[in-house]
């Protein structure tokens, strides 16, 4: 007779288990790992605080409430150098997210052209874009930033080649459709300009101008009233199957209210004069922004043309086929079957490209234009000599920045991303 | 034939006619033309717009490129040349910057007469990296590319050839301790073989190879890292950051898909913080804040530092690249490899790098470029890279003030043609690991 055994008998928990059995040994590989990490972060904080107390220096933040004593030129909220360094700090992170902003948007325009154009037919322009493509995109973003301001500085005329010469009748420089013009010195362009203007409310933060402010509300409000036309017609298509005409009562809501309301402000854009041996009137951007601006933009819309193409590759011809089949046009086609898929290959990416955008934005260094790093990771850390504290500092304002564009952008992703059952 | 017809029709033709020419505008240059320039309005505008930027393009620089002068030794007496040659006002580029400084540009201050260390190094390389790169490359030199960063790391700096040969024993001494642990558990012998190699490292080295070079002297000049510059600079920060951020890289990506939640946890934290913040930032880590975080008194090499924080850098990245390539490889081959009973180790070795890997090669490669690069970046920790440390320094001399887009011209090249030899690498190697079973 056989008789099943039972169980082997339980010799109790045994110290080799840790390491053999496999329900122990993840906890130890683990406690392990743990203890090895806490005990390197603990030498480096010890040895920290040895150099610290060895140099006789501390570890506090009271630096950025003493007066910062040097000036930003291209400060965009108000700012003078009797402000404190923390002011500077704030300045140079908006500098910073502003240069991002309009790097971002340009480099995606640019982007999508030159991604759609290399996809072109036309053989000419295909390989015209794949070459811009490929010398952006192997050459480091450093160069075309410095090619970029050696251009400004050293091939732009002098503000007054723009003058018109007397005996000739003519300037040496002219400029672009009249209202932009490069200079060794700043670029030259128009600024807007309200005729009835609602005035400026002064917070502690930043002046905040009325217009700005109303013209914003207005927009929100017509693209809500538009989404709920067009939500409306949407329904009405779902219930009877035909779908009102939409595009003359979008084309009411946002444009009409806008137009009146510029016209009411007196809106106007205020070209550059030359006056003297500078442009007047007009904003003059300096070279340093725009140099890098134009280094980062021309830079990342090689990566974002890249990703474009590729998005638009990947959607299978059956699909554009299929569509087709079902009788769509080719702009039909376009819009309702390969962007919505493409969008879903392209975003990801491009998420990462924007990121890459803002921490290249970092390479101001190299022309002098003060943001975030030029500010708290440059002057105000040579002045104070607390590099452990403006370093760390900087590198998490730099992480709180990227950690949000990818949250918001995930939010996005998942909207538009696929949805599987 | 013809005759049986001709007793029925009149007349029949007995061959085929030649097939006509198709017309002139339906076959040739013509129709190339016609279908891939202006094969719509749409299409026409593009064309003249691109022949016109070209056009524009050549027109402005053809003359600058055209009136080089390769003969001068300063600005000055290029601006001269160019003068008497082609007349008042005409520009040209200045290529005798290049002729004069190339070895700053491509060495910068490396002793002249120790030239051929970097360039036997260089050479060294592909040799190293031959038989990994390439299948037609004897595999039996594949015994030189572990022990190539000792010998390139010994003949870039010199000195005695004893520090790189103890640091490589201990590898080995590692490997034996392993081996002789590992009888008794894999985990063992692999912590035990570590814990050597380190104690090792960090006591046996030094002494032994003072001892060892008191007893017989074996090295060459030592170069002093300030010395290194330009292209030098570049690439050993690039080699030297891709070779150590593959293998940390890989280990990064599995520690985030582990499902150990405190490794897991560690991974994600190290990879996020180290991708939010820019290069730069991570730079002056290494230049100003390592002295804080090291034991008072230590002070090691500018580059070598350097070369840690890229290398942390690029490992982020590639670990995020590989972890898209492990979460592309179906669950299934996870199953299989626990199907056939293979650990942890012996699975990913086996079954699931080889395959992820293979599918991450793109991004590993674009990695590779971007980090080479950024090495550009270490301009702004005070070291002289070939893109802004060493044409600044040019400038610097009076001979060569204002010098800019010849600098810019030849530098981008450079850095254009490895960049981009690069990328066709890594399409040559996608199509050879490609086994079509997609």
């Amino acid at each position: 007779m056989t008789t099943a055994h039972d169980a082997p008998e339980s010799q109790g928990f045994r110290l080799s288990q840790l390491i053999y059995d496999t329900r122990y040994r993840s906890l130890t590989i683990q406690v392990v790992v743990f203890f090895i990490v806490m005990a390197f972060v603990g030498w480096l904080v010890d040895n920290t605080i040895q150099n610290l107390s060895a140099l006789g220096k501390d570890f506090n933040f009271s630096f950025l409430s003493q007066r910062a004593g040097y000036d930003i030129g291209n400060a965009i909220i108000p700012y003078n150098n009797d402000m404190t360094h923390g002011r500077a700090l704030l300045v140079g992170l908006i500098n910073t997210l502003w240069i991002s902003f309009l790097g971002c948007v340009a480099a995606t325009i640019i982007g999508i052209f030159v991604g759609v154009l290399r996809l072109s037919k036309n053989w000419l322009v295909a390989r015209l874009m794949t070459v811009y493509v490929e010398v952006f995109r192997n050459i480091p973003v450093l160069l075309w930033i410095l090619v970029a301001i050696a251009l400004l500085t050293e091939a732009a005329p002098a503000p007054n080649a723009y003058k018109i010469n007397p005996t000739t009748g003519e300037a040496s420089a002219s400029m672009i459709l009249d209202s932009i013009a490069f200079t060794n010195r700043y670029t030259a362009i128009p600024s807007i300009h309200f005729d009835r203007s609602l005035g400026v409310i002064d917070t502690a933060l930043a002046p905040i101008s009325l217009n700005v402010l109303a013209i914003v509300a207005l927009l929100i409000a017509s693209l809500w009233v538009n989404k709920r036309v067009l939500t409306h017609a949407a329904n009405m298509q779902e219930a009877t199957g035909v779908r009102p005409t939409t595009w003359w009562k979008s084309a009411l809501i946002l444009i009409v209210p806008m137009v009146a309301l510029l016209f009411a402000l007196g809106f106007n854009p205020d070209e550059p004069v030359l006056q003297g041996f500078n442009f007047k009137n007009g904003t003059n951007v300096s070279n340093s922004f725009v140099a890098l601006w134009l280094g980062l933009t021309l830079y990342t819309a090689a990566f974002i043309a890249e990703i474009v193409r590729a998005g638009i590759l990947a959607i299978s011809k059956g699909q554009t086929e299929a569509a087709y089949a079902l009788g769509l046009r080719p702009n039909r086609t376009m819009n309702l079957v390969i962007l919505p898929q493409a969008l879903r290959v392209i975003i990801p990416p491009l998420i990462s490209q924007y990121l890459n955008l803002t921490k290249n934005s970092s390479l101001a260094i190299a022309v002098g234009y003060l943001e975030l790093r030029g500010t708290l990771g440059g002057i105000t850390l040579n002045q104070t000599g607390r590099e452990l504290e403006a370093i760390s500092l900087m590198m998490l304002i730099y992480l709180a920045i990227s950690l949000s564009i990818s949250g918001v952008m995930n939010v996005y992703n998942n909207r538009v991303k696929l949805k599987e059952r | 034939m013809s005759d049986t017809h001709a007793q029925t029709v009149a007349y029949v033709r007995d061959t085929m006619l030649d097939p006509k020419p198709a017309p002139a505008n339906q076959s040739g240059a013509i129709q190339w033309l016609r279908e891939n320039l202006f094969s719509g309005w749409l299409n026409t505008l593009l064309t003249v717009l691109g022949i016109l930027a070209i056009y524009g393009f050549v027109s402005h620089f053809y003359g600058w490129f055209l009136h080089g002068v390769w003969n001068a030794n300063s600005l000055a007496e290029c601006r001269q040349i160019i003068t008497d040659q082609y007349g008042q006002g005409a520009t040209g580029a200045c290529w005798g910057v290049i002729r004069d400084r190339w070895h700053q540009f491509i060495f910068g201050f490396y002793p002249p007469e120790l030239y051929w260390r970097p360039i036997l190094t260089f050479l060294l390389l592909f040799v190293a990296v031959g038989p990994v790169l390439f299948q037609w490359v004897p595999k039996k030199l594949i015994w030189f590319t572990p022990a190539y960063p000792f010998l390139a790391v010994w003949l870039l700096w010199g000195g005695s050839v004893w520090g790189p040969v103890l640091v490589a024993l201990g590898f080995v001494l590692a490997y034996v301790v392993f081996n002789f642990v590992s009888r008794f558990g894999t985990i063992g012998g692999f912590a035990a073989g570590a814990i050597f190699a380190i104690l090792f490292w960090l006591f046996g080295v030094s002494p032994l190879a003072e001892m060892l070079h008191a007893a017989i002297p074996l090295g060459i000049e030592p170069v002093e890292s300030a010395k290194f510059g330009g292209f030098l600079l570049a690439i050993t920060l690039g080699a030297g950051g891709i070779a150590m951020s593959l293998p940390l890289g890989v280990i990064l990506a599995l520690g985030r898909q582990s499902d150990m939640f405190l490794i897991r946890t560690f991974s994600v934290i190290f990879i996020e913080f180290i991708r939010g913040v820019p290069l730069i930032t991570l730079l002056f880590v290494a230049s100003l804040l390592l002295n804080y975080f090291l034991p008072p008194g230590t002070n090691f090499d500018i580059i070598l530092r350097v070369m840690i924080l890229v290398t942390m850098f690029a490992a982020a990245y590639i670990a995020e690249v590989i972890r898209g390539g492990l979460a592309a490889l179906p669950r299934g081959q996870y199953e299989a490899a626990d199907a056939l009973g293979l650990d942890y180790w012996k699975a990913q070795r086996l079954i699931i790098l080889p395959q992820a890997l293979k599918i991450s090669i793109p991004g590993i490669v674009s990695t590779f470029i971007g980090m080479f690069k950024d090495t550009t970046l270490v301009a702004f920790v005070g070291l002289f890279d070939p893109l802004k440390g060493i044409p600044d320094f040019i400038r610097a001399d009076f001979a060569w003030k204002g010098i800019y887009w010849e600098p810019f011209i030849f530098v981008g090249a450079i850095f254009f043609i490895l960049n981009f030899a690069m990328s066709r690498y890594s399409m040559y190697l996608e199509n050879r690991l490609k086994r079509d079973h997609r």
